[in-house]
């Protein structure tokens, strides 16, 4: 039975030399996004084949199970990726599933999720973690309302770079043009999401042009990176540059003497002397010393996964946030916030769920205001349910004093989910975009007789203003909206006052 | 039962080293978080402990995570009493060393009713010695999160499993049903007799494994280094021949070569390979070139396919 198999690598696994792994980089993380009509499995079985990331006994038990090959002697890639019975039966896929391949530069965690639209919440919960987004398109076809409709949500979740895979450029006969049209009006779109860095790839994922190796001979034309060249060099999300946030997990007292608090550093960096702030408490103390196992360290960065000791006895518990005093995050009663819903039961007004962000859970109110209408982009009026997969926005009201960065400057305590208190399921995943006033809106904050000022801004500049410590205090007095030129222009022809 | 409310100093503390790669810390991160947090969240959480590759780095990195303190969880250890003897050599040496509690389980019913893996099969055999066996243990401790050392990249249906992967009261999963996981923002809560397992390895490689090994100085079973060693060829497989419980079949003869394992779990269904690599940059050399997965060697994956799958909904790690 596993004779097709041993052909099949004996022609196609180029086993010449020793994988060296540098891993100078943490692994990229990243979503591919497709349905399996644009050949989103035979893409990733291709990332995993052509990077040697398949064994020759998976790759047996792949052809004993598939019965058969392609003509171009490969096994069917999506067997490799359906890992669960009732996906093998059905010949679907129905949940997340992760990957992993490396090349001698860096290695990749692939979150792998369904297309079909019924499957927007495994989009977002692959894309919660992701740094890049790969969308499909089948030249052929060119960009499809659900292309559109995966950007939308990756752009939510807060990945900022795109690769656009402009897939069957063999069956459009290599076509410069068709592959141009399609990457531009992919640009237009994706820039009007607020993405800036995109790169478009035309591509043959069953042939593998442009994905691992070169396609020279066949697309002349064509002299930009393959996938696997844009993946190397595509940066890891990093929240160093912000202020310092460490949710405290648990608090260490392995006897009288010490007393340590333990959590992952979730933005910022710390050092002993640093003045902290423990929230929401608002206890002010120093670091004393940054404690692991290997060494005492004389600064963690945020992804560190430290023991922090304070010079004088506080009060802090699971669930507090230590901050540095410089660039605090917002804390109040009343947040806005964006949701996805998960569950078949929907996001219902009013309904107490239990809101777990960090390592903090507490209960919370949820009001719809609004739901995105994924086929056109727009924000629609909605108060009601907010049924499964709905995107929405929604206010959220809290008992307790609650402790949140928006999503945009931290995605780590930016981010949160909800629990339902009857099932204990996970029913929303969540992204803070502002604090709102106990009344109402930052608009209505001085009795609607504040002066403020409205700035249209290139997108590039705006992020750097949005990344300086004067703008990180003050976020919560601010809302920023992303459009294009155009809606911009449209937005202050209708504006009234001197602007 | 020990508990983290008052917690006593570690023995054996650590040794400074140089500082890992970006890669393997990012990992390293990943996994002290997880388990800091079942730690936090949990009434009663135990780690099972296998004895293997991955165990041995899995039980590193809780003695990190809780560092100054000691592991606040036992150990535990489904012992099938057809574990190669140098693991059981191995695991009462590292409990002792590293001041752990260690609770060994074993299921009554193989000795009653003579089960082994010989006479049963392979899958019969497995269902009631590993897989009832964990069941048994983990009601008789009350447990309602158990660490394992699973990794996404291991089998076809791991590779859907969550980070938290909740169970019910009687151990099953259901692929279909699980809890959405977004960040890294784990939903901890269950009703009583639920449970979650918690996998802190799920974003590792087999070669992440061996590299954070070779970074840390991580201590293993001997069995894992290439030496001459007595085997016997069965079902395509090599066993090892030093158990005297090894029955030869007609037509079998003990052999002598250089093999080592790439898995380690009961004898009489781990395959050994024929390797020279003799130590630790020896075996990462000889993996990075490896065409076959490691799991190859395990007769039970090869039952049916989905078989992993099939075990996994009936409560096998």
């Amino acid at each position: 039975m596993t004779a097709p198999a041993q052909n099949a690598s004996a022609t196609i696994l180029p086993f010449a030399e020793p994988l060296k792994a540098v891993r100078d980089t943490r692994p990229l993380r990243l979503i591919t996004c497709g349905s399996v009509d644009d050949g989103k499995s035979t893409l990733i079985g291709r990332l995993l084949w052509d990077t040697k990331a398949v064994k020759e006994d998976q790759a047996a038990t792949l052809a004993r199970d598939s019965g058969g090959q392609n003509d171009l002697g490969l096994p069917d890639f999506a067997l490799l990726l359906d890992g669960l019975q009732a996906e093998r039966e059905q010949g679907i896929t129905i949940d997340v599933a992760y990957r992993y391949f490396s090349t001698d530069r860096r290695s990749f965690i692939v979150a792998d999720t369904p297309g079909h639209e019924q499957y927007t919440r495994n989009m977002a919960t692959g894309a919660s973690t992701a740094d890049l987004a790969i969308l499909l398109a089948d030249a052929r076809a060119g960009l499809l309302e659900q292309t559109r409709r995966h950007a939308t949500i990756a752009a939510l979740m807060g990945i900022r770079q795109f690769v656009l895979a402009v897939n069957k450029i063999d069956l459009v006969h290599y076509d410069k043009a068709i592959f141009d049209r399609i990457s531009h009006e992919f640009r237009e779109f994706a820039l009007s999401l607020g993405v800036r860095q995109i790169t478009a790839i035309p591509m043959s994922a069953l042939k593998g042009e442009n994905v691992v190796y070169p396609a020279d001979a066949s697309m002349p034309w064509y002299d930009g990176p393959t996938l696997v060249e844009t993946l190397e060099l595509a940066t890891v999300r990093s929240t160093q540059a912000g202020g310092f946030r460490l949710p405290v997990q648990r608090v260490v007292r392995p006897g009288e003497s010490f007393r340590g608090y333990q959590g992952t550093v979730a933005g910022g960096s710390v050092k002993p002397g640093d003045s902290v702030v423990i929230l929401p408490s608002g206890t002010v103390a120093n670091v004393s010393r940054i404690v692991t196992f290997d060494l005492v360290r004389n600064a963690a960065v945020a992804g560190d996964a430290i023991t922090l000791v304070l010079d004088r006895q506080v009060d802090v518990a699971r669930g507090d946030v230590i901050v540095s005093l410089d660039g605090q995050p917002m804390t109040g009663h009343h947040f806005d916030a964006q949701l996805v819903s998960l569950q078949p039961g929907g996001i219902e007004p009013g309904k107490r769920y239990w809101l777990k962000s960090g390592s903090r859970r507490q209960r919370v109110a949820v009001e719809p205001i609004s739901q995105l209408e994924l086929a056109t982009g727009k924000w629609q009026p909605h108060a009601s349910t907010l049924a499964m997969n709905a995107i929405g926005k929604v206010r959220l009201s809290f008992e307790e004093l609650a402790v949140f960065d928006a999503y945009e400057q931290n995605r780590s305590t930016g981010a949160f989910i909800l629990i339902d208190p009857d099932t204990l399921n996970t029913v929303a995943g969540g992204m803070i975009t502002a604090k709102r006033g106990e009344v109402g809106g930052i608009h209505r904050g001085q009795g609607g007789e504040g002066q403020r000022v409205v700035l249209s801004l290139p997108a590039d500049l705006a992020e750097q203003l949005m990344a300086s410590e004067l703008f990180t205090n003050r976020r919560d007095e601010t809302e920023v909206k992303r459009m294009t030129a155009k809606q911009a222009a449209e937005l202050f022809s209708n504006a009234g006052g001197d602007i | 039962m020990p508990l983290s409310v008052q917690e006593t100093e570690v023995k054996n503390p650590p040794v400074s080293r140089p500082p890992l790669d970006p890669h393997l810390k990012a990992l390293e991160n990943e996994a002290i978080h997880i388990f800091r947090e079942v730690a936090a969240e949990f009434e009663k959480p135990v780690m099972l402990y296998s004895i293997g590759k991955d165990s041995s780095v899995l039980l590193h990195l809780a003695r990190k995570a809780f560092y100054p303190g000691r592991v606040p969880f036992p150990l535990l250890h489904v012992d099938t009493t057809w574990k190669f003897k140098e693991m059981i050599e191995f695991r009462d040496q590292i409990a002792e060393k590293y001041d752990l509690d260690l609770v060994v389980h074993t299921n009554p019913r193989g000795a009653e009713e003579g089960i082994t893996p010989f006479s049963h099969g392979s899958a019969l055999y497995t269902d009631i010695m590993k897989t009832e066996a964990l069941r048994q243990a983990l009601d008789a401790g009350g447990y309602d999160a158990a660490f394992g050392g699973a990794r996404r990249d291991e089998e076809a249906s791991r590779a859907k499993e969550r980070i938290y992967s909740f169970r019910t009261p009687d151990h099953k999963w259901d692929p279909r049903n699980q809890r959405p996981e977004l960040w890294n923002v784990y939903n901890g809560m269950v009703r009583k007799g639920e449970s979650v397992r918690a996998f802190p390895l799920s974003n590792w490689t087999e070669v992440d494994i061996w590299r954070y090994i070779q970074a840390e100085d991580i201590p293993l079973v001997p069995l894992y280094y290439a030496a001459e060693r007595p085997y016997v060829e069965r079902d395509g497989m090599m066993i090892l021949a030093e158990d005297p419980r090894l029955e030869l079949l007609p037509g079998e003869t003990v052999q002598q070569g250089m093999i080592r394992f790439r898995t380690l779990g009961c004898f009489p269904l781990t395959g050994a390979i024929r390797s020279t690599a003799s130590n630790l940059e020896e075996v990462i050399a000889e993996l990075e070139i490896a065409t076959v997965s490691e799991r190859q060697g395990r007769a039970i994956d090869r039952d049916q396919s989905g078989s992993m799958e099939k075990k996994k909904r009936e409560g096998y790690f």
